[in-house]
């Protein structure tokens, strides 16, 4: 039977020889994930549970990223609380401060995932590993802890819907824009339960920083996954993570067949997506930049899971090169990992940002869920390449976060508004 | 399961962030995160919320984050039971896993306002609204999932599985003297 990508990864990971959309499977996990907000909760219900040992320390990462450095006493037990799990257990995968990363961008840099993996974690945008060809889905707490206790979850095989994104998009358009866009057309939940398989032209040319952003926001639109079948540029990828790592020597490479069935396929003509802002307070509410030149800023968050990749951080650069932030905005850079920082510090870029005015933190979720680093005050905005613009999310409930891509933030940051970045780069230079 | 109580109504896509801000998230002590349930949409409804009330809601409650806060702190608020149009992924199955019962019943969910009395059979998936004489029948929750909430949660079931493995495991074992391997 033909089979689409996401079912493939189930089917494997089941040991099934095909599954169908509505089946329950029972899966091994090849990877599981909580941090330091959902960690702890896991923690507390496999002890009461009365589990003593962890099925396979070896598949279990717990990535402290949410309010780390720690910000208060309490979130500094809630790190205390993992990491002593950690250690209980003989879980390998746990970093300090100075080692750790945003979880969705350290684990992919760190080769841990390969392609064809399933991969569950607490935290919802889990879904980030499609870009490489996995199937990686959110979960709770409890289901964490019943993954980590048994190596295998429950999941209803999704529906999936494929997403053909014809042509090449216009000059600054990335995939934050794409998939801002794609979310503006189908609702918040317009994916609810289903796969979301992103192909066509746009895709085959996009680098893999484009890709993992896009996936990254699948559960925006309430998808279970967001997938981009293996390729070239997933091959490339893979062969340049560290020797020996999981991404090199593992995985299993999956595509969706031609005649595959899909719950609904929407064609998407690229080179038409306009630099894209999501306006409050959903990120289904996609509006055209140009459109919103009018609406003064006071914070630009410029990296986060979503886009805190060195990529992102050189296009950022790229507006902000001989330019100033504007004297009245907050540029804050959120690093993905340290490796990002070590990259962008290499290459210029870090100077670039310091030298306009930016805010160069260490790698964190900080503002993006207003946990810290950047906290907004009543009534204030912020232009944000984060991905979720909810009531109160990165402060007082009448403050106010627009999502957009690197180029168009650190366009605002420049202007004091919502700006493109031909708004700001008239003098020719990028 | 049936529970009777009075409904505190929100639209659609209400997020985990307003069902619990992530401000809160340094604890994971339910009486502390149910002081502040609804918060950011309802600064109110802590104080409104009396044991026993239902939360009625439009489609996709619950999306956002995967935070099992929000079923923990709705549970601990004294809410029954939510009803919505729909439930986001994540949300369903962390209600499920934390015991707060939900059913998903568009009719039910679009008929009810704010201070409507509810009647809800969670198990047969009833619901009457007592204020309006009005009967729903709810979409039954998939075999799979019965099964989970009859033994007792997901942690439970998976006890009890890696139990029953083990025990075959073991049966094997004692199946298979040393020494007989390889004479087949």
């Amino acid at each position: 039977m033909a089979s689409t990508i996401a079912e493939k990864i189930l089917a494997r990971a089941a040991g099934l020889a095909e599954v169908h959309p509505g089946q329950i499977v029972e899966a091994t996990v090849d990877l599981a994930l909580a941090n330091d907000v959902t960690g702890p909760l896991a923690i507390d219900e496999f002890e009461k549970a009365g589990f003593e040992r962890v099925y396979d320390p070896s598949r279990v990462a717990l990535v402290c990223d949410h309010f780390t450095p720690n910000k208060d006493i309490k979130s500094a037990g809630q790190v205390k609380r993992v990491r002593d799990f950690a250690r209980a257990h003989g879980i390998d995968k746990f970093w300090e401060v100075g080692r750790v990363g945003i979880e969705h961008a350290l684990l992919p840099e760190l080769g841990l995932i390969a392609p064809g993996d399933l991969v569950v974690g607490a935290d919802s945008h889990t879904c980030t590993y499609g870009a490489l060809a996995a199937f990686g889905t959110g979960i709770g707490s409890t289901d964490f802890a019943a993954a980590m206790a048994w190596g295998r979850t429950w999941l209803r095989v999704p529906e999936s819907m494929k997403f053909v994104y014809r042509g090449r998009p216009s000059r600054w358009v990335t995939g934050k824009d794409l998939i801002l866009d794609t979310i503006g057309r189908i609702g918040v939940d317009g994916a609810l339960y289903r796969a979301m398989e992103f192909t066509g032209e746009a895709i085959d040319v996009m680098g893999m920083d484009g890709r993992l952003t896009m996936a990254n926001m699948a559960i925006e639109a309430g998808g279970k996954a967001g997938i981009v079948g293996h390729d070239e540029t997933t091959a490339k990828y893979l062969a340049s993570r560290p020797e020996g790592s999981r991404a090199r020597t593992a995985g299993e490479v999956f595509v969706s067949d031609p005649d595959a069935e899909y719950a609904d396929v929407l064609e998407i003509d690229a080179s038409a997506v306009p630099l894209t802002v999501a306006v409050p307070h959903l990120p289904a509410n996609s509006r055209p930049a140009a459109h919103l030149t009018d609406i003064e800023i006071d914070q630009v968050v410029i990296g986060s899971c979503t886009n805190g990749r060195l990529c992102d951080l050189q296009q950022a650069a790229a507006i902000l090169r001989g330019r100033s932030v504007h004297p009245r905005v907050r540029l804050i850079i959120l690093p993905g990992t340290q490796q990002v920082c070590l990259d962008a510090a290499a290459d210029g870029t870090m100077q670039t940002l310091i030298e306009a005015g930016a805010a160069f933190s260490t790698p964190t979720c900080g503002p993006c869920l207003g946990g810290h680093m950047g906290i907004l005050a009543a009534g204030e905005r912020a232009v944000s390449t984060t991905n979720r613009n909810f009531v109160g999310r990165m402060g007082d409930v009448t403050s106010e976060v627009y999502l957009a891509s690197p180029y168009v933030a650190a366009a605002s940051a420049v202007a004091g508004h919502i700006a493109t970045p031909d708004m700001v780069c008239t003098d020719g230079k990028t | 399961m049936i529970f009777e109580g009075k409904v505190h109504k929100y639209g659609r896509d209400v997020d985990t962030d307003v069902i619990i801000p992530a401000r809160y998230l340094t604890t994971s002590d339910p009486a502390e995160l149910a002081s502040h349930a609804m918060e950011d949409i309802d600064a109110e409804f802590v104080k409104r919320v009396e044991p026993g009330d239902i939360i009625v809601a439009d489609d996709n409650f619950g999306c956002g984050s995967s935070r099992e806060h929000a079923p923990v702190a709705l549970k601990a608020s004294g809410v029954s039971v939510v009803v919505a149009a729909s439930f986001a992924r994540i949300f369903y199955r962390n209600a499920i896993n934390v015991g707060l019962p939900i059913v998903v019943c568009p009719e039910a969910a679009r008929e009810a306002l704010g201070g409507d009395l509810l009647k809800v059979d969670a198990v047969a998936g009833v619901i009457e609204n007592v204020t309006r004489g009005t009967r729903f029948e709810a979409e039954p929750f998939p075999p799979f999932m019965q099964q989970l909430i009859e033994r007792g949660g997901l942690l439970p079931y998976v006890r009890a599985r890696l139990e029953e493995e083990q025990a075959a495991a073991g049966k094997t074992a004692a199946d298979a003297p040393a020494g007989t391997e390889g004479d087949s």
